[in-house]
């Protein structure tokens, strides 16, 4: 499995967002799907975080235009879901699972772990840029506990040694 | 019993649409196609089929609840939002077999006459999105999704939408409201979905399971489904055993196995050196079991009579190594993180009860804690909300405080008063003439 770094687009290239072909093209056929302009809202979001790494200010702007919504609409169903991110992330996003299955499973441990080896805590990400920690509920992998996801993949029944491999091989900058 | 919903997992390239077609695939949509879309209802309601989202409604019942003389569109909806803590089934069907599911869209959608359907799946599940996305690709290519289905002149387009983070958006009102492109607040029943659903028309909402059950009723027959399990409790079901136990998975038995079976047969047992001390039988919003409830069946009704629920079919087995107020205090976390805010009593009743909980474990328990706790859910439960993730939060966690206060009471006695905390103190922003005088 490769798992492909996020590469988010600073700020200050974000502010005036135009869309190119390409996204113009993909958002006109996601607008086929539905009914109406607000239900691609998701699936537009979808796009811009995966061009452009996160949602940013004005992305939304953006997308608000694209799609004849207020940007506090918008907004508002930014922050609703967990998913987008509202601020840049690291290139690689350590997404540990904390509920029952996997907390009871070894999952407590792996975080314990990753916040010391990485050295920072939850929320938090490491100097470099590289690793963001952030704790997530059910992944729907309870079988496989523990679980954490990397950006978009799934890591499943990890022992600590396993991680420990996976975060050395991440952090030399190689997508595993 | 052969397996009728995993029976690709194993099977190498199974999920091809070739190696489905090879096995007999899409054979329940030709059938389908020939017959009347009540006809379709009314085999799928002989069945029995009940629900395997959570709630176990009868599948054919909310089918026939679409207003036939609408004029407009309708839709179907497919959950694959997979959000319940212990359950990982629909994740199953989708990596094996996702034509089984797109089939089961397929017949059902015909059934309630639509011409669109959507799945909803949630937005961690990357990789099954995109499973998904290619069986649909290639089902078009080969006419058996598009204008005309099958050679039919029924015209059917799935789509699938993916969700972004949210437990909530797993509750059908919520996912309407989510897949309209807003925040995932429950809406107020009714009107139900299958009269005003997305787009405010008929919709009617089914998990992946449950329509995946749909293409072996076709081709084998109502009869042949409702010979498995009992009489409202038909069919083969996805136990996904999760926790303590020594091969934990998805296990596709008849309905109405007892968990004895399940924990002691299928998954080898409890680990090690360890006895087991509790269950949640249904995913962690169904009320907790104990061992001496080990040898009820595993099916809707059974579960209801012994004071839970089959929920989800998401059994999370915990042995004597788990301390129950921290169980309770891990589901507090994900209720109160989860809880859209819409409700007080959700809102404000899921972070309270956690508060209470982290407080015990940090060693400041009260005596009168457990009274609060069940005061709290109860307040929670019971129709106070617009939608049942308040029962959700509630049912497990007065069912701990119910069953183990033995626990709590471990914990309170050895409590000491929590230090008073530190009120944050404005900061100074010089003389106020006027205020206090000075
Ligand atoms: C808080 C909450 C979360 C839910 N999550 C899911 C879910 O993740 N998947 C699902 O299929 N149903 C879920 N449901 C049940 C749905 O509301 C709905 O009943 C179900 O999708 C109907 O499908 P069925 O009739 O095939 O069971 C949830 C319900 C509630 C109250
Ligand atoms: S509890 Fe961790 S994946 Fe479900």
């Amino acid at each position: 499995m490769r798992t492909v770094a996020i590469h988010a687009v600073p700020e200050e290239q974000l502010t005036h967002v135009t869309f190119d072909a390409t996204m113009e093209e993909r958002i006109s056929e996601l607008l086929t799907h539905y009914p109406t302009r607000r239900a691609a809202l998701l699936p537009v979001l979808w796009l811009c975080q995966e061009r452009y790494g996160w949602i940013a200010p004005g992305v939304i702007e953006a997308v608000a235009a694209r799609l004849g919504e207020s940007p506090a609409f918008v907004q508002g169903v930014v922050t609703f879901y967990t998913m987008f991110y509202t601020s840049p992330p690291a290139r690689y996003v350590l997404q540990v699972c904390k509920t029952l299955s996997c907390a009871v499973c070894g999952g407590r441990e792996l975080l314990e772990h990753l916040k010391a080896r990485l050295g920072i805590d939850l929320g938090e990400r490491t100097q470099d840029g590289t690793f963001q920690l952030i704790g997530v509920q059910c992944l729907g992998a309870c079988g496989s506990a523990p679980v954490i996801q990397i950006n978009d993949d799934y890591y499943e029944n990890l022992t600590i040694e396993q991680l420990d491999a996976l975060v050395d091989e991440l952090s030399q900058g190689k997508e595993a | 019993m052969e397996p009728v919903l995993l029976r690709a997992r194993g099977v190498p390239n199974s999920r091809h649409i070739d190696t489905y077609l090879a096995a007999g695939g899409y054979e329940g949509l030709k059938k389908a196609l020939t017959m009347d879309p009540e006809a379709v209802t009314k085999e799928v309601l002989d069945s029995e089929l009940r629900g395997r989202g959570g709630a176990g409604f009868p599948t054919g019942r909310k089918w026939t609840f679409v207003p036939k003389e609408h004029p407009g569109p309708k839709y179907l909806i497919c959950n694959a939002d997979e959000s319940e803590p212990g359950t990982f089934k629909d994740r199953e069907i989708i990596e094996y077999d996702p034509h089984l599911l797109i089939e089961g869209i397929a017949i059902a959608s015909y059934a309630i006459r639509a011409n669109t359907a959507y799945i909803y799946i949630r937005g961690e599940f990357v990789r099954w999105a995109r499973i998904l996305e290619t069986a649909i690709a290639e089902a078009r290519q080969r006419d058996i999704l598009g204008a005309s289905v099958m050679g039919s002149n029924y015209r059917l387009d799935v789509w699938v939408h993916r969700g972004a983070g949210a437990y909530i958006c797993g509750e059908e009102t919520s996912l309407i409201e989510s897949l309209e492109g807003k925040r995932g607040f429950p809406r107020l029943k009714p009107p139900f979905p299958a009269v005003v659903g997305v787009f405010g028309k008929p919709t009617v909402v089914n998990n992946v399971e449950t329509l995946a059950c749909v293409p072996s009723i076709l081709t084998r027959g109502a009869a042949w489904f409702a010979s498995i399990g009992r009489p409202r409790n038909t069919g083969p079901k996805l136990y996904c055993v999760s926790g303590h136990v020594r091969r934990p998975g998805v296990y596709e038995l008849p309905m109405g196995v007892t968990f004895r079976e399940i924990i002691e047969e299928h998954c080898g047992g409890i680990r090690d050196g360890h006895t087991l001390k509790a269950f949640f039988p249904g995913g962690s919003s169904a009320p907790v079991m104990t061992p001496d409830q080990i040898d009820v069946k595993a099916d809707f009704d059974a579960c209801a009579e012994a004071g839970s629920m089959l929920g989800s079919g998401g059994v999370i087995v915990l042995d004597d190594s788990v301390d129950m107020v921290e169980a309770a205090a891990n589901l507090a976390h994900f209720y109160a993180h989860e809880s859209c805010g819409q409700c007080t009593p959700c809102r404000e009743g899921s972070d309270w009860a956690m508060d209470i909980l982290d407080r015990i474990l940090e060693g400041h328990g009260r005596p009168e804690d457990p009274a609060t706790l069940l005061r709290i859910c109860q307040y929670a439960s019971q129709g106070m909300t617009i939608c049942p993730l308040g029962d959700a939060f509630a049912l497990p966690i007065s069912s701990i405080v119910k069953k183990f206060p033995y626990e709590f009471e471990r914990h309170i006695a050895a409590a000491t008063p929590r230090p008073p905390k530190k009120l944050p103190v404005l900061p100074w922003a010089g003389p106020r003439p006027g205020f206090d005088g000075q």
